[in-house]
């Protein structure tokens, strides 16, 4: 069955734009991207919309959508009412190139302040053996697909521009989260990184991140809480800070 | 110079958010909650009667440690004596709030409720907070959010406590073992949610075993993290029902102390 919707479509660049109403087709079925990709085969040939998958996996059609940060492949249409006008906008925690197009090479700066994996200096790559029950915490951030929506949806760098530079963000939290648990990673100092130049203590764990995650990572319970407590034990709890003097460790094994 | 959603070089969008939902309605209900606990709980603490009923006593008053406390509630002795200010004698229930009260305002999961909903930072999802300038909790005083740890450890203590008036709450008010009211139930169920709450506790996940890099190499803590693990999933829910627990108990003492009520026995 074939409805019109509504739609407002924020059209512009770095300098100005505006919302412009289409009035367009949408089929059973379809989702946002769709009806965008229609919109564009007939009425605006020159927008400007970044996708490529079409099936959630590969985190280029971000956008917001209601104001809500998603995934435009994976928003249906049928999930907003017959009468409602959807609203459309690139994200807004990056500078904006055109139309739904925003800049996000922020978050490759980001992931370039990372230190690597460090692994064991008597075993090559290939010859790396691990326990299943200890690597598969970490698995669930690897399923990461790096569509930014946390990002975009964080406050401390979508509402303090000036953040930026002090603030990872948790997609690099669970990155920092994935090699600290790592059973054979020996970078010592992870923790102590992650608060001092990644700004993991601005996170104030209201969980917006884990609400847009479309791969469903809990990223604030299973990353950024753990790595907090991680930070405490070598940074804030005389205790264990003690401890790790005595027994010349971080206190983790 | 404008800085967040309004910044030069992104989208020139002047609504500070374009949710269409009621993205308020949750923050809202938050702060009505939660005042409405503080009122309630800062009258009872200061009211300094009504919070022992041989055997209940309020979990607001236990451990009564002072020498103002009424007769037959002092189960761990008085060694804090009595503190007055300006001639008033300090209620017994401040000496020991702090601790539960220290313990939930560190809570990683009330943390959340109250940045978004008495701080607006940020309100909701996608929604832009008003303040100007944001730096977490790098600095003092939210730096202090960090010792959540000793709150839950003190929590603990408490939670035995607790549990040691449920049990006494199997006596009858001539202090005889063997009988159960609905005084006794009360305390109970205050007790158990009590426990959910800390064993749900992200750091009570992390001491257990969060900590590890090797969980092969420790599969009795692997064990108790997993189960754990799963009643953190659910640790907002226990952090409210725990919440409404004290306070519903509260006000159960305190109506049989008053003699509003009768504490029927079972048996």
């Amino acid at each position: 069955m074939t409805r019109k919707v509504k739609m407002r479509i924020w059209r512009g660049d770095s300098k100005n734009g505006e919302f412009k109403d289409v009035s367009v087709d949408a089929n059973e079925g379809e989702v946002v991207l769709d009806v965008i990709h229609r919109v564009q085969g007939t009425q605006m040939p020159d927008l400007a919309v970044r996708w490529n998958c079409k099936a959630g996996k590969c985190g280029s059609c971000s956008m917001e959508i209601n104001g809500k940060p998603r995934l435009a492949c994976m928003t249906r249409m049928n999930s907003f009412g017959d009468d409602e006008t959807i609203t459309v906008t690139p994200l807004r925690a990056f500078p904006v190139i055109r139309d739904l197009v925003t800049d996000v090479s922020f978050n490759y700066k980001k992931a370039m302040e990372v230190p690597a994996f460090e692994g064991p200096e008597d075993l090559k790559p290939g010859e790396y053996r691990m326990q299943q029950v200890d690597v598969e915490r970490s698995q669930e951030f690897r399923k990461c697909i790096e569509c930014f929506l946390c990002q975009d949806t964080c406050h401390v760098i979508r509402d303090h521009e000036e953040n930026k530079k002090s603030f990872a963000g948790p997609r690099f939290f669970i990155r920092i989260a994935e090699l600290d648990m790592h059973p054979l990673d020996r970078l010592r100092n992870r923790k102590q990184k992650a608060q001092e130049e990644h700004g993991l203590g601005m996170c104030n764990i209201t969980k917006c991140c884990t609400e847009v995650c479309p791969e469903h990572i809990k990223i604030t319970d299973n990353a950024i809480i753990p790595m907090k407590e991680r930070v405490v034990d070598v940074k804030y709890d005389p205790v264990r800070w003690l401890g790790s003097k005595i027994r010349k460790r971080e206190g983790i094994n | 110079m404008a800085t967040g959603v309004f910044s030069a070089t992104r989208a020139a969008i002047k609504e500070r958010t374009l949710r269409t939902d009621r993205w308020w309605l949750q923050p809202l209900i938050t702060v009505l909650v939660l005042v409405s606990f503080i009122i309630y709980a800062t009258f009872r603490a200061f009211e300094k009667k009504y919070y022992f009923a041989e055997p209940l006593i309020s979990p607001f008053y236990s451990p009564c440690l002072s020498t103002a406390c009424v007769e037959g509630s002092t189960h761990f002795g008085t060694p804090i004596g009595t503190f007055t200010i300006f001639g008033m004698i300090i209620s017994p229930a401040l000496f020991i709030l702090i601790f539960p009260l220290g313990f939930r305002l560190t809570c990683y999961y009330y943390r959340k409720a109250y940045y978004r909903s008495f701080w607006m930072s940020p309100p909701a999802c996608a929604v832009a907070e008003p303040h100007s300038k944001y730096t977490g909790e790098t600095r003092a005083p939210l730096i202090l959010q960090n010792g959540h740890r000793w709150f839950f450890f003190a929590g603990l203590i408490f939670n035995a406590i607790l549990t040691y008036d449920a049990i006494i709450a199997f006596k009858n008010p001539e202090g005889e073992w063997g009988h159960m009211s609905v005084g006794t139930l009360v305390l109970i169920a205050n007790a158990t949610l009590l426990w959910l709450y800390s064993a749900s506790c992200h750091t009570c996940r992390h001491t257990i075993g969060g900590r590890l890099k090797h969980f092969s190499k420790h599969p009795i803590r692997y064990k108790l993290w997993g189960w754990v693990s799963v009643l953190n999933h659910r640790h907002p829910v226990y952090a409210w029902i725990s919440l409404f627990g004290v306070a519903l108990t509260d006000l159960y003492v305190r109506l049989v102390a008053a003699g509003t009520i009768t504490n029927y026995y079972f048996f």
